[in-house]
């Protein structure tokens, strides 16, 4: 597990004092008045929609597993079903995969093979491959809606330009979530270790690599925020 | 939803407590994973009130993992589908 704060703030490139047009700095989460608010500069806001877009899309997406996008294309070729064309008078019954879908057992029953998604939506069993499947196809989509679900509320709420985020009980949690998503994700394509704050200590300016462990180290501040401004 | 975490005391689930069910939960360390947010989920989760929530993310960090809720199958892959949509890495296991 990771520290949290760590060492030091993040944010090489914030302003030691606010910047002049804005009424408090940017940084972290703080109670008040029983919402949790935080003010985002307009580049911390781009940053942040674009890295909770990504993982919605790829919690979106389909063809993660395999043989998902076989059964998407079958599901296209099926042609329009009753629910897309209402009044062409067809019949209005459910096809095996729609009844399947509706009761969620159409979810994949194999892990994903990509990393990223691997850790976003891991094995429940450690040495059951066949309960594993299972527990799978029963909750894999979802869980991956929750995410998405968690993303939109995100996007919802940062205004692109950037600028002050008050957020009520629901909407923090979903943040609260989102963050943690998004760190899953980077952290796991990074290979970021408990002790990646050294790493970015000696990191170098040129190395790109520092970068994205800037951002790394910032959303962990971020939440790190979010989680004591809500206890 | 309440904006401070619950803190009823849910039934003790420890490491050494002896479970009238079989099946656990268990969650693994991580080195992504706030330990703040770790400890913040257990006592969102399952009410576990601070203290306890703190040992058993503390256990997860220095012994690799622990076991947080005991009880039926069902049960407990409910706790695992809860604890991956936080982003927990969590699995389901008989006890041994």
């Amino acid at each position: 597990m990771s520290g949290g704060a760590g060492r030091r703030k993040p944010g090489r490139d914030e302003p030691a004092y606010g910047a002049p047009d804005e009424e408090e700095a940017t940084g972290a989460f703080r109670r008040s008045r029983g919402r949790v608010s935080a003010r985002f500069s307009a580049s911390q806001a781009v940053i942040l929609r674009n890295l909770v877009s990504q993982v919605a899309e790829l919690m979106r997406a389909a063809a993660a597993y395999p043989g998902a996008a076989d059964s998407a294309a079958a599901a296209a070729a099926a042609g329009p079903s009753a629910s897309q064309d209402p009044a062409g008078g067809g019949d209005p019954g459910l096809s095996p995969e729609d009844f399947a879908a509706m009761i969620g057992a159409a979810g994949p029953t194999s892990p994903p093979e990509d990393p990223v998604l691997a850790r976003l939506l891991p094995d429940a069993y450690r040495d059951d491959p066949e309960a594993a499947g299972e527990f799978r196809r029963y909750t894999e989509q979802g869980l991956r809606s929750g995410k998405v679900a968690a993303a939109q509320t995100v996007l919802d709420t940062l205004p692109a330009e950037g600028g002050q985020v008050r957020l009520g009980p629901e909407d923090a949690q979903a943040w609260l979530r989102a963050l943690n998503d998004v760190r899953l994700a980077i952290g796991t394509v990074l290979g970021v270790t408990e002790d990646y704050e050294d790493e970015l200590e000696a990191a170098s300016w040129a190395d790109p690599r520092s970068a994205y462990l800037e951002v790394y180290h910032w959303l962990g501040y971020m939440q790190d925020s979010l989680v004591r401004a809500l206890r | 939803m309440s904006v401070a975490p619950a803190e009823v005391e849910r039934e003790e689930a420890g490491l050494d407590a002896v479970p009238d069910t079989p099946w656990v939960t268990i969650v693994w360390n991580d080195p992504i994973n706030l330990m703040s947010y770790v400890t913040y989920v257990f006592q969102k989760v399952f009410g576990y009130a601070k203290p306890k929530a703190e040992k058993l993310m503390l256990d997860v960090h220095h012994r690799g993992k622990a076991v947080v809720s005991n009880g039926t199958r069902e049960a407990m892959e409910r706790d695992a589908e809860i604890l991956h949509g936080y982003g927990l890495w969590a699995t389901v296991s008989h006890d041994r």
